[in-house]
């Protein structure tokens, strides 16, 4: 193994630190646009009227991409991140309760520290509370199916929840998106920004669904289904899965006139 | 082989679905749950600059509104910093002005709105001046990964003449899609930014 081999084991120190001297981290690595899904993808019938035809024009980062909105602990609540209770009314709401947890990284392995993270899901029945879900399973009087958490200063946020179900929807006659937890992310620098879906190991419907494979590559589809985590359940209590999330990483500009305002 | 540069991948977008408001806006969708919610009122009382609102509906191939849009925004203050650290300009940060907002196209209209003050010139790449822009995002259902794009404000003729990520838009006629036009209503400034997903006068959107 050799030595950029050994220090790129998973604990060790993020790659630009320890081999590059980092003189003025700047800007986003171009986006490898063949692990995300384009955005005419006809099998996902909504997509044929709303994405673009033309092409997008590539921009070299300005302040505008670098920068973004920084939020802190006054912008949350302490429930948020607890939607068996951040609803609750009555009761608990009805589903398997699960811990979700994970790390947010770069594309260099460094930790995104203090980002915010929000999540979406519909209950344990398939449903969403939201007034244009139709689907006739019931929807949980005691579950919101929303809720956001910042990360910590190592990238490492958690969240528990009830699993959702999976629930039909008019792309074909009979599609059903498999369950999903829908993920938005922020970075340090509004050009990280994403939004993604999390799936949940074993599921069968994840190999037939449009939405999942309007993502071409097999292991990008791969990195978004979460395993389950046994080490992290609490006994008696909740189950748990593992969902890490990489953002894009930023440069190091060592022989370039750095971007101005730095 | 070669030896391996051992970089993560990073996770790929997936449409943010019909249900985002419940997730990014809950208020606006009709449920209370945070105590503190996002929105699309970024001036406060103290913040410096022009108000101005920011108004317009994104539109599909077929022009029809696009009324499950998420927009956010994210710009300079009045003089023309961001605040974040990463930007050192010598000009004054407005501790009143985070410079970023959130909103959902109106459910009936597809109208969307922000209220917020017009932003200053910011310094661009090799000292070149970008004129005053927002910086858009939009994630909808039928979009698989967000859309970025800008706004440039009609009144800065000059500015915009030598911004230089328009001058990059080879096809002149185009560079008007990113051009907001200012008008008045009851006493109020208004910008008008449609934003057109696919057709004859899509829309700039950019790589970044």
């Amino acid at each position: 193994m050799n030595v950029r081999q050994q220090v790129s084991e998973r604990d060790s120190e993020p790659l630009h630190d320890t081999f590059l001297p980092s003189i003025h981290p700047v800007e986003f690595y171009q986006r490898d646009l063949s692990l995300h899904p384009p955005a005419y993808a006809p099998g996902y019938k909504t997509s044929v009227g709303r994405s673009p035809r033309k092409a997008l024009l590539s921009l070299q980062n300005s302040l505008s991409e670098i920068t973004g909105p920084v939020f802190g602990q006054n912008d949350i609540g302490l429930l948020d991140n607890d939607l068996i209770r951040n609803y609750a009314r009555n009761g608990e709401p009805i589903g398997e309760r699960i811990i979700v947890h994970g790390q947010v990284l770069d594309e260099n392995r460094k930790p995104v520290p203090n980002t915010l993270v929000e999540f979406w899901q519909a209950n344990a029945a398939g449903r969403y509370r939201h007034k244009n879900d139709t689907y006739l399973a019931p929807v949980d009087p005691n579950f919101g199916g929303c809720g956001r958490t910042l990360t910590d200063d190592n990238g490492y946020y958690y969240f528990r929840t009830i699993k959702p179900g999976p629930y039909p929807w008019r792309n074909y006659v009979n599609s059903w998106r498999p369950a999903h937890i829908h993920f938005s992310i922020f970075g340090s620098g509004f050009a990280q920004r994403l939004i993604t879906q999390m799936y949940f190991e074993g599921d069968p419907l994840i190999k037939i669904c449009p939405i999942v494979h309007t993502v071409a590559d097999e292991s990008a589809i791969d990195r978004l289904i979460a395993p389950l985590d046994m080490n992290a359940a609490i006994p008696m209590d909740l189950l748990a899965y593992r969902f890490d999330i990489v953002l894009r990483g930023r440069r190091s500009t060592l022989f370039e006139n750095r971007l101005d305002g730095n | 082989m070669p030896q391996s540069l051992g970089y993560l991948k990073e996770t790929a977008s997936q449409t943010a679905g019909p249900y985002v408001h419940i997730g990014l806006i809950p208020h606006m969708a009709g449920f209370d749950i945070f105590q503190n919610n996002f929105g699309n009122v970024l001036a406060g009382a103290a913040t410096r600059g022009e108000r101005i609102t920011i108004e317009g509906r994104v539109l599909d191939g077929t022009r029809t509104p696009v009324r499950d849009a998420l927009i956010e925004i994210w710009q300079a203050n009045a003089d023309g910093r961001y605040n974040h650290a990463a930007d050192q300009q010598k000009k004054a940060l407005d501790p009143d002005f985070r410079g970023w907002g959130r909103t959902g196209a109106e459910f009936k209209s597809g109208l969307y709105t922000f209220e917020t003050v017009k932003p200053g010139a910011v310094i661009g790449r090799h000292t070149r001046v970008m004129a005053p822009h927002i910086n858009f995002w939009i994630v909808s259902r039928g979009i698989n990964i967000g859309l970025h794009t800008r706004m440039y404000f009609s009144d800065e003729t000059d500015a915009n003449a030598a911004d230089p990520v328009l001058n990059l838009i080879e096809q002149e006629d185009r560079r008007t899609t990113l051009i907001a036009k200012r008008t008045n209503r009851d006493g109020k400034v208004i910008y008008v930014f449609d934003i057109v997903l696919q057709g004859d006068d899509e829309t700039v959107f950019f790589d970044v």
